[in-house]
């Protein structure tokens, strides 16, 4: 069982070594923020499921930073995301599509000075 | 496990990026490296047995300061209107 | 056994934060910078982890738990103040 988990460890810091490597090579802003918060999020949960592997009676408090962990980071992609397509920072060359820019009813709610 | 290696690292990353916090030019840039020091200060705590003294720097080196120099750089640039706006965002963007 | 697939482990994620801070001495934007210093902390969660598992002590969890929290929100701050809608 303890070898089971520190396996899943293992695979867990293998997944966020993937994810700094495609920081860096990533063409884009978006390409990166994209890499920076998925990956980033599949390998501390599987880090941590690996501990309640090893450590058993820690259950509670890592169940409780996995749930964390799998609600904020999606949340803070989202702004980052949003704010740097409103301050207009330019896209790569490769970008075939711009949904937001195409769609009627983003339009309305386009950000205003205020 | 010797936690000697972990530490000098640690150390390096940390003077690296207070370089970073004393010589770039943008604002932002300098507040996020000062941030970034506290959180790696907070491991070197860690480090050293001192879990409260890690929660206290985590909480106001690396959370609260930065919000707070945030609060202020924004009350800041609200100040002064049109003239600086325009130059702050390609300050930003670039 | 154990002890030594850790230490690996330790070692990847020591070798995951280096090479994030390639992207941030680098970076064009700020955002660039936000997202390298996003990956940085949410790294350490992990880090803090498996140094509880060492150490055998549970209250490291907590300094874990604080790390996510405040760095949630100094990046929503962060955001907020690009988009001047703080």
């Amino acid at each position: 069982m303890e070898l089971l988990g520190a396996i899943i460890t293992l695979m867990g810091s293998f997944v966020l070594l993937v994810a700094s490597i495609g920081l860096i090579r990533m063409p884009d802003v978006y390409n990166r923020l994209q890499v920076g918060t998925k990956a980033t999020t599949l390998g501390t949960i599987l880090s941590l499921i690996g501990l309640v592997f090893l450590m058993p009676g820690w259950w509670g408090k890592l169940i409780l930073l996995i749930f964390f962990v799998m609600m904020t980071n999606p949340v803070s992609s989202h702004v980052l995301a949003r704010a740097s397509y409103f301050i207009k920072i330019p896209f790569t060359d490769r970008t075939v599509v711009d949904k937001l820019k195409v769609s009627t009813k983003a339009q309305k709610v386009e950000y205003e000075e205020k | 496990m010797d936690f000697k290696i972990i530490s000098a690292l640690l150390g390096i990353i940390m003077l690296a990026m207070s370089f970073i916090a004393i010589y770039h030019k943008k604002m932002i840039v300098a507040v996020i490296a000062t941030g970034a020091v506290g959180l790696f200060a907070s491991i070197m705590y860690l480090f050293l047995a001192a879990p409260d003294v890690a929660m206290t720097e985590a909480a106001i080196g690396s959370g609260l300061s930065t919000i707070i120099f945030f609060y202020v750089l924004n009350r800041i640039r609200s100040n002064d209107k049109e003239g600086r706006e325009s130059d702050e965002i390609d300050e930003v963007i670039k | 056994m154990v002890n030594t697939i850790l230490i690996v482990a330790v070692a990847i994620i020591l070798l995951s934060i280096g090479l994030t801070m390639i992207r941030f001495v680098k970076g064009k934007t700020s955002v660039d910078r936000v997202i390298a210093f996003d990956v940085m902390s949410i790294a350490s969660i992990a880090l803090i982890g498996i140094l509880a598992y060492v150490t055998q002590r549970i209250i490291y969890l907590d300094v874990a738990i604080v790390y996510g929290l405040l760095g949630f929100l100094a990046v929503i701050i962060i955001a907020k103040y690009l988009e001047k809608s703080l």
